[in-house]
């Protein structure tokens, strides 16, 4: 929506619309059917799709809807417990997760990441021991790379904990430790930072 | 004897039926008294502790009884005191728990010396300035910033109102401003623009003359001690880029002062000025600020000072990129602007002209001074004319097809209290906002430039070539000693041919003379 009152539907991201509109640097218009010449980017992969009988031209909702895909599969975070996992393998929201302690709050590895996970096979068999399978079948933020990608900082004298992604400048997690409110926002160019590993 | 009194001692030990003195036992009246005496005493509560004999060594049978331990006579301290501890144990539990000290409190204490009010005197004197206080309305701003979908929650926005009016009654202050809030890594900052009162800064350049001063002192010794050297080593040839002094406080980048806080309700500190060769070196680097003052940045190139530095730099380029002008418009023109602003509300917006606001791009003119070249007059660096001081925004550089501001009005349902809103693209985060007579910048975000190209740090300079090596510096190896004893046999050879020689010819001229 571009004025809060009218809303249109977005289609589902796909893989190739990801990866397509990955390449794509620059701001957004503002105009979801402003049309991106793909062909400055890669003249070979604009050939192809000549070839193919495509235009290499993408639009703007489709950059929109991967870079909505990308930044909740990249930093799309919960906290720990408020998700379980059935023994049958379903997730669902766990209805008595009353939220994490001060201590746990302050800890990056109580925030996991809301996909797929990757790393949590490569766990040694201890660590694996400490976990709980119900609760913990998820990545943490612990491990995220490069170190020190998120910043962790209490606000309004310690009662809400508020988690920045340097990754994706914008988007801020923000919970309430020993109440069930959490939540995540993105505000802003809708750009990946790639330079982090010369900023940390 | 009867049985013996409590208070003798001995009185527990004898068993009745196996006293010496059985025969001699009294009536069961007086027995029974007797018990019931030695009962009372035993139920009696000792003053210090609140136990009762009775009790305890009934617990301490019963314990003994559960409990059945082997060889309990010789433990049986150990068990009685044992049993003590547990009654003593029983008895703190009615003593209250001390309190965590949780860090919100620790916190809402910091919190809370904002809003007690300063010292009586104090109350004279705002009678007085109340009518000019250098106290920015902080409120006011946050009001116009929230329509526009920007700012800090209002809780944030009102110690950072009381936190600068501690700032102010601390320190001689003339015009003071909310600029804005920079996130870091671990903490984030709460800036304030200031500008002093005049004179107050004297005090610090003082100090500089005082530094400087010692410094030439050092400089003086040096020079002596390396005139007294014989044989110095070849002097390198690099001469480091002549210093560039910074600017006086006062003008230009410092033109204003910057005070900072990790929160409200913590001292403010502040900044010190900046040198352009630092602006330099800020612009080259990109990298996040943690929070903490005295962090150093490691960076290539050496960032000279540390995250102060940095900061007071970005201040400065921010300010001085959307800060409205010192002399300020005269209110007619903005009158006739803002008239033209209403009329053509559509079409200005696009254009993204806002002849009213101007920034000053002084800062460009300064950091072009490196390129003076080098001569040994130059001790002024020649100022490169950058953009005039009261430049309309839309002749600020894009940034390859995007303009460098955006502009829009807050709502459309309601244009005559719409606020006009510019964001900035170059510096993201920065904002301004417009209304009527009231303007007002502000900046909250990482405090990193926006480039569209990723960030290539400056590679490090080629490894230096090493002098080129000639005959006249290469190392000819030792003669060995045979070769030095050939050559000494040899010498000695030519020093004897040469004498015989000499002989010879006085041999002859002798001879010659002889004949004559």
């Amino acid at each position: 929506s571009l004025n809060c009152v009218e809303w249109s539907l977005l289609p589902p991201a796909t893989k190739e619309m990801v990866v397509l509109a990955g390449k794509l640097k620059g701001r957004f218009q503002g105009d979801p059917s402003f049309e991106y010449d793909y062909t400055e980017i890669n003249a070979e992969d604009a050939e192809r799709l000549l070839e193919d009988g495509k235009e290499p031209i993408i639009k703007e909702e489709t950059r929109l809807v991967a870079t909505i895909e990308q930044i909740d599969s990249a930093v799309g975070i919960v906290p720990r417990g408020a998700f379980v996992k059935t023994p049958l393998g379903s997730v669902h929201e766990n209805r008595n997760f009353e939220g994490l302690s001060l201590m746990e709050a302050k800890k990056l590895s109580s925030y996991f990441h809301f996909t797929e996970p990757v790393n949590l096979k490569n766990k040694t068999l201890l660590e694996k021991a400490d976990l709980d399978p119900s609760v913990d079948f998820l990545d943490s933020l612990e491990h995220d790379i490069p170190q020190g990608s998120w910043t962790v900082q209490l606000e309004k004298g310690g009662t809400v904990v508020v988690l920045r992604s340097l990754l994706w400048l914008g988007l801020t997690f923000y919970h309430v430790p020993v109440t069930k409110q959490y939540g995540y926002v993105y505000f802003g160019t809708g750009e990946k930072n790639l330079d982090l590993p010369f900023m940390l | 004897h009867g049985p013996y009194q409590p208070h003798e001692p001995g009185y527990g030990l004898y068993q009745p039926g196996y006293s010496p003195y059985d025969d001699q036992i009294p009536d069961p009246e007086s027995r029974m008294l007797a018990i019931q005496n030695a009962k009372a005493y035993l139920l009696k509560s000792s003053t210090t502790s609140g136990l009762n004999l009775y009790d305890h060594l009934a617990n301490m049978l019963t314990k003994i009884l559960d409990e059945q331990p082997t060889n309990a006579v010789d433990i049986i301290e150990n068990i009685s005191k044992d049993v003590k501890c547990a009654q003593f144990r029983k008895k703190m539990d009615t003593l209250r728990d001390e309190h965590e000290i949780l860090p919100t409190t620790e916190a809402a204490e910091v919190r809370k010396a904002l809003f007690l009010k300063t010292n009586a005197e104090g109350d004279e004197e705002l009678e007085e300035e109340i009518g000019e206080t250098p106290l920015p309305n902080v409120m006011e701003t946050a009001f116009y910033f929230e329509q526009a979908g920007i700012g800090l929650s209002k809780d944030e926005s009102y110690h950072i109102f009381l936190a600068l009016k501690k700032l102010i009654s601390a320190q001689p202050i003339q015009t003071c401003r909310f600029w804005g809030k920079i996130l870091g890594l671990e903490m984030n900052y709460i800036i304030a623009e200031v500008q002093f009162q005049e004179g107050e800064e004297e005090e610090e350049t003082e100090e500089e003359e005082v530094i400087e001063e010692g410094e030439k002192e050092m400089d003086e010794f040096e020079d002596t001690d390396e005139e007294k050297e014989k044989d110095e080593p070849p002097k390198s040839t690099y001469k480091p880029p002549p210093v560039i002094p910074k600017e006086e406080n006062g003008t230009g980048a410092n033109k204003y002062v910057y005070f900072v806080c990790n929160e409200p309700g913590k001292p403010w500190v502040k900044l010190p000025p900046v040198t352009p060769a630092q602006i330099v070196c800020a612009r080259k680097i990109k990298k996040f600020f943690t929070g903490r003052l005295d962090a150093p940045i490691v960076s290539f190139p050496p960032f000279p000072g540390n995250e102060a530095k940095d900061e007071e730099e970005e201040g400065g380029r921010d300010t001085y990129e959307e800060n409205p002008d010192f002399q300020p418009p005269s209110v007619a023109e903005m009158v006739d602007s803002l008239s033209l602003w209403v009329h053509h509300s559509q079409s200005i917006l696009p254009q993204g002209r806002c002849v009213w606001f101007n920034p000053s791009q002084k800062s460009e003119e300064e950091e072009e001074d490196e390129e003076e070249e080098k001569s040994e007059e130059a001790d002024k660096p020649q100022q490169e004319v950058g953009p005039s001081l009261l430049t309309p925004l839309s002749e600020d550089e894009e940034i390859e097809n995007l303009p460098a501001w955006t502009a829009r009005l807050s709502t459309d349902l309601i244009p005559e209290h719409a606020v006009a809103i510019l964001q900035s693209n170059r510096w993201p985060g920065a904002y301004t906002f417009a209304s009527g007579r009231k303007f007002e910048n502000i900046y909250f975000g990482w405090g990193h430039k926006y480039s569209l190209e990723n960030h290539s740090p400056e590679l490090p300079p080629p490894v230096q070539a090493e002098y080129p090596s000639g005959p006249e510096i290469t190392e000819t190896s030792d003669p060995t000693l045979e070769e030095e004893l050939a050559f000494k046999a040899a010498q000695e050879e030519a020093l004897a041919a040469s004498e015989e020689e000499e002989e010879e010819e006085e041999d002859a001229e002798d001879d010659e003379e002889e004949d004559d």
